[in-house]
């Protein structure tokens, strides 16, 4: 026996979760399905047949904002339910190595929504035409759903151990997410502008590259205390 | 060598002490039976043992090292199999052994090594959830020894387990198998014939401790009543 390499860990970690989730199929339909009937929402509650501009990138990423909540609060349950946690805490792995797994399964649930949810985004609600947009928007999007990911397994591991955990993870983690939704949208909106198509303000996505970073280390330094009794 | 070295280790749940100034040594290759009603705190000290609760009060040592300060010099040494199976129930018997495998950087042949052993081969790749308890519990002793832990932590590990296939394990979690125990057991009777000193809880507190031979049948029932 030798000591678990970190990165083996992880994607040992990595390839559960995403197994666990193919098996079952719980988090992706409802995040899909959230999401479109959200933009049917906001088409009827807003009473617009498109929008563009700073409306446009709020409604976005207000629905991607809830969607990742759904699945922020689910994200540790298989493991608090079945035993998962102990397991891990058994063995001499980094714990930090569950919390970058965890980061990488929020990431990869966040692109396959934003894979259903954006298109049905254009299609629904957006006035610009996506295509344009395109290329800007996949650098937001990166950089919003690590920001997400980061402080989802974060409050996702500090909600799980409480008895109102359902509650707990949307009210720990909306107000947190309130700087990263900031930078996003106001880094999107002038994606949206048919007017101004391509100009990203560079100082949101600074902004919001620090804050994921920043962010990153807050994590890093309390998720050993999380995990611990 | 003294594989655990508890002296007044005390551990509460919010105000209620689920475990009271335990004090016993236990030499290393011996096992220690843990005998008392529900809840007379035999789980909770399972899971101090297993460095999965810290103690509020007292000194521990296991395996010669102290905790709570050096939890991750003991893990990995340890193997606990307790009520939980801790498995994924979606995942396969493989899928759930190649993960733990790999949490304790233990080579891979290991996992279909022990699948044989406790004769799982042929539903190895089946869902957990489609297996019988009994089966599950197969899988788990597995888990529990995939990582060649020096000290057991059995927490009824027969429950759910026919005959046949409490023959299967024994070898390798029973006295035969040579490692430091810690079986906790509602079966009095099986637990002092495969100890070598027997700990009685009730409501947390020491009601006894001594060797099999020394220990009054009259006070072992008590326990229960």
């Amino acid at each position: 026996m030798s000591t678990p390499r970190t990165s083996s860990v992880v994607r040992a970690l990595l390839e559960a979760q995403l197994r666990l989730e193919l098996r079952t199929f719980e988090s992706l339909p409802a995040m899909w399905l959230f999401s479109v009937t959200a933009f049917v929402l906001f088409h009827f509650g807003l009473n617009e047949d498109s929008l563009s501009g700073n409306l446009a990138s709020g409604v976005l990423w207000v629905t991607l904002l809830l969607a990742a909540i759904l699945v922020i609060n689910r994200l540790y349950l298989a493991d608090a339910e079945q035993g998962g946690f102990d397991g891990f805490l058994l063995s001499p792995a980094d714990r930090g190595s569950l919390l970058i797994a965890k980061v990488l399964t929020l990431l990869f649930y966040l692109a396959a929504v934003e894979l259903v949810a954006v298109p049905a985004f254009a299609l629904l609600l957006l006035e610009p035409s996506l295509g344009q947009a395109l290329p800007g928007l996949l650098g937001v999007l990166a950089l919003g759903d690590l920001g997400i990911a980061v402080i989802g397994a974060l409050v996702g591991a500090l909600a799980i151990r409480t008895q109102s955990r359902d509650l707990l993870g949307p009210m720990l983690s909306l107000p947190l997410l309130v700087p990263v939704l900031l930078c996003v949208a106001g880094a999107t909106a002038p994606l949206f502008d048919p007017a101004h198509a391509g100009a990203i303000p560079l100082r949101l996505l600074v902004t919001l590259a620090l804050y994921d970073a920043v962010f990153g280390l807050i994590a890093f330094a309390l998720f050993d205390f999380l995990l611990e009794d | 060598m003294t594989a655990l070295s508890l002296r007044g280790v005390t551990r509460r749940y919010g105000e209620r002490t689920a475990l009271a100034a335990v004090t016993l040594t236990l030499p290393a290759g011996q096992t220690l039976a843990v005998l008392g009603p529900n809840g007379a705190g035999k789980s909770t000290l399972l899971r101090v043992l297993a460095t999965l609760l810290a103690p509020h009060a007292g000194k521990l040592e296991v395996l010669g090292h102290p905790l709570p300060q050096e939890s991750w010099a003991v893990r990995g040494k340890i193997g606990l199999l307790g009520h939980e199976p801790m498995l994924y129930r979606e995942l396969t018997a493989r899928e759930n052994l190649r993960l733990h495998a790999k949490l304790h950087g233990v080579r891979l042949e290991r996992v279909g090594e022990l699948l044989a052993l406790v004769a799982l081969e042929r539903r190895a790749d089946e869902p957990l959830r489609t297996l019988s308890r009994g089966l599950v519990q197969r899988v788990a002793v597995c888990r529990t020894l995939l990582h060649e832990p020096e000290l057991l932590l059995l927490d009824e590990p027969r429950a759910n387990l026919d005959p046949a296939a409490c023959e299967i394990v024994e070898p390798l979690i029973g006295r035969a198998s040579g490692k430091t125990r810690v079986l906790v057991s509602h079966d009095p009777a099986r637990a002092l014939l495969e100890a070598d000193l027997v700990l009685g809880l009730a409501r947390g507190r020491t009601a006894f401790l001594d060797a099999p031979a020394q220990l009054d049948p009259q006070g072992v029932a008590e326990l229960y009543r």
